[in-house]
């Protein structure tokens, strides 16, 4: 029995020891970053060299570099908040494809959204005034009309027969009469 | 009998007063920004001539200047600098890598010219393989934020090259790479004699 024990003991921690082995490996190796995982942080950046070439996309030597600069601090574990400012120091704040929000910067998010609310305030108080202008092609103020004399009655005129105003005027002098 | 005056008021139209005004100040003040803009990007390239601004360089570890990290241009004064811009990515500066490095060592000893290595938009690790295969031994260092690059406002490419004499005025740009030793001597040996 204790021969038995001694032959099956070595045995059993060699095979324990080979099962574990590929675990091991796998736990300490660091997974290679993917293109995708690469492009999703190159395409907020611009190489200053290739302007207006998102880095994802863009094919010269220097833009290679600062992707596989990218898939390298990946590998390191760094975020990508971490790896945007590592290119922000080293290259200047030109190099994203949003300006940060600071300073001055916001005026790039502030500016348009005001502009089209603006805008659209504008186009909204000239449809009302066209709208009402269609409705009344002549108001009080374009007539002249002086205290004491008869206004111009609808009737026979043919051009005020819509107008509300001189209609409420002529109502408002009846009753004072 | 006694009549009132009628008054008939018409409805009020148009943005009010305040709101004008605000407008204008809005529209104005950001016509004033993009002006500040265009005329900073509309900056003069430097020219021969031009006292160049101070910037300053910091060094990659193993290039430092008198063991050094950081160098001033204002502390270069009284000195010829040879201000080279390069990249590992760029093929043409490869050809005058060797040449800047013989050039250096011709005048290093001597202490009254200094060379300055700028790399630009490039990454640690090219850029050291790229010194260490050209075994250079002045200082170098990135441009940091591209602001050395956007001093001289340089975007043609690179390499280039600014010589400046011991006043700090721009005295020779070079635009490419030189070709020769001799070539990049013949440009400081007379500022050296004053000339």
């Amino acid at each position: 029995m204790k021969v038995k024990n001694i032959i099956l003991l070595p045995l059993f921690l060699l095979l324990f020891g080979v099962a574990f082995i590929p675990v091991v490996a796998v736990s300490a190796q660091q997974p290679t970053p993917s293109d995708d995982e690469v492009n999703a942080i190159a395409r907020q950046l611009y190489c200053p060299v290739c302007e207006n070439t998102p880095l994802d996309v863009c094919p010269t030597t220097a833009c290679h570099q600062w992707r596989e600069l990218i898939r390298q601090m990946l590998a390191e574990g760094k975020s990508e908040a971490d790896i945007k400012q590592y290119f922000v120091d080293y290259y200047g704040a030109r190099v994203l494809s949003e300006p940060p929000r600071t300073g001055i910067n916001w005026l790039v998010y502030v500016v348009p959204p005001v502009a089209f609310l603006a805008g659209a305030y504008l186009l909204f108080r000239a449809f009302q005034t066209w709208k009402r202008l269609s409705k009344e092609p002549f108001t009080g103020a374009d007539r002249s009309s002086s205290p004491g004399t008869e206004p111009e009655t609808a009737k026979g005129s043919g051009i005020v027969e819509d107008d509300a105003y001189v209609a409420r005027l002529e109502e408002e002098l009846k009753k004072r009469k | 009998m006694s009549q009132e005056p009628i008054t008939a008021s018409a409805p009020k139209r148009g943005v009010p007063l305040w709101v004008q005004i605000l407008v204008w100040i809005g529209l104005l003040g950001l016509l004033g920004l993009l002006a500040a803009g265009l005329l900073k990007a509309k900056n003069p390239i430097l020219g021969v001539g031009s006292m160049v601004p101070d910037f300053t360089l910091t060094l990659f570890s193993g290039y430092e200047f008198n063991g050094v990290s950081e160098v001033k241009l204002s502390d270069l004064s009284g000195k010829i600098v040879v201000i080279n811009f390069w990249a590992s990515w760029c093929q043409p500066c490869r050809t005058e890598a060797a040449d800047l490095e013989t050039a250096w060592q011709s005048y290093e000893k001597a202490g009254r010219v200094i060379f300055l290595g700028v790399d630009y938009v490039d990454t640690e690790p090219e850029a050291r393989a790229y010194m260490s295969d050209f075994n250079l031994s002045y200082p170098n260092g990135p441009d940091m934020g591209t602001r050395i690059s956007q001093i001289f406002n340089r975007n043609l490419g690179v390499p280039e090259t600014y010589v400046l004499d011991q006043q700090g005025v721009l005295r020779f740009i070079q635009i490419g790479p030189f070709q020769s030793v001799p070539e990049i001597q013949a440009i400081i040996d007379p500022l050296l004699m004053g000339r």
